[in-house]
């Protein structure tokens, strides 16, 4: 299987590396805001089917990919 | 400990040493503790390069693994800077520590304030005496949730807290103790202040507790 974890700061949660980016951006001429700035992991696993992936996935989470204080997660199982 | 990546681990057991301690060095891929040992240190530096998350990956160490069983029996354990971090991330206590919120790294004496003289660390200090350690981290921003804050300064377990704000660590935490007060991880460097000539000897008194706690927890040991 493989899979996609996007890990984002959590709403409310200070980004200060998002606004050190938004700064810079404003500075090239961009008006941007609200910007923010998450992880992307990508892996290949194996499983046997897509709930016994996505259990795997909720346990590499919460259990290491993620800090569930401070980020969100977003997992995306491709099949296959 | 030593993980790799750990800088003041020589540093901290020189300083250990200094308040009567005799300090052993132990690498994050044993198994076990050696026989004996009292209280357990994690010291600042980096580890494992730090990837994913401060502490994230040390956390699950081998010898981490060695250092929660000795936890969970009451055994004394003090991470510092990068140690603390390690700790927040075994989830041996509460809180996280995220990149400084100037985003600039920080490295200078601070001043710091007991809140609690009563935990096993802080016995050899008053309530709001104020101690200079330094300081030396680009992420010790710490931050828990309101609700977890509340129960914490509640439960006295937010032993030290930052004069100024350093870092914009939620209400100025620089240190703080897990439930039973058995584990405490503090940003500030004690080891780097225990001499007068360094600028500091404050630290010592933090490190002396250690000690204490270390030989209290050896003797409940040998009783057993």
């Amino acid at each position: 299987m493989k899979a996609t974890v996007l890990v984002r700061p959590k709403d409310g949660i200070l980004d200060p590396q998002g606004e050190a980016v938004e700064g810079s951006l404003r500075k090239l001429g961009f008006a941007v805001s609200h910007v923010r700035v998450g992880r992307v992991i990508d892996l290949e696993f194996d499983a046997e089917g897509p709930n016994h992936a996505r259990m795997q996935l909720d346990r590499m989470c919460t259990e290491l990919l993620a800090n569930p204080l401070i980020e969100s997660v977003d997992v995306r199982l491709e099949e296959g | 400990m030593t993980f790799p990546g750990s800088n003041d681990d020589r540093d901290a057991a020189w300083a250990l040493s200094a308040v009567g301690a005799e300090p052993v060095l132990v690498w994050h891929d044993e198994h076990e503790l050696p026989a004996g040992t009292g209280a357990v240190v994690l010291p600042g530096g980096f580890s494992y390069g730090d990837y994913l998350r401060t502490g994230a990956i040390a956390s699950l160490a081998p010898a981490m693994s060695a250092v929660k069983q000795f936890a969970a029996v009451g055994g004394p354990v003090l991470g510092i800077c990068n140690g603390f971090q390690i700790l927040c991330e075994a989830r041996m206590l509460p809180g996280v520590l995220r990149p400084n919120q100037q985003l600039e790294f920080v490295c200078r004496d601070v001043a710091v304030r007991v809140e609690n003289a009563d935990s096993l660390f802080t016995r050899r200090l008053a309530v709001d005496q104020e101690l200079v350690i330094p300081v030396k981290h680009g992420e010790g921003a710490w931050y828990a949730d309101e609700g977890q804050f509340m129960t914490l300064a509640a439960r006295h377990q937010i032993v030290l807290r930052y004069v100024e704000d350093v870092n914009g660590s939620l209400g100025a935490v620089a240190g703080v103790v897990n439930e039973t007060g058995s584990v405490m991880g503090l940003m500030p460097h004690p080891e780097h202040a225990v001499d007068p000539l360094l600028g500091s000897a404050d630290g010592g008194l933090l490190l002396a507790a250690v000690v204490d706690a270390a030989t209290e927890h050896a003797l409940v040991l040998a009783r057993a």
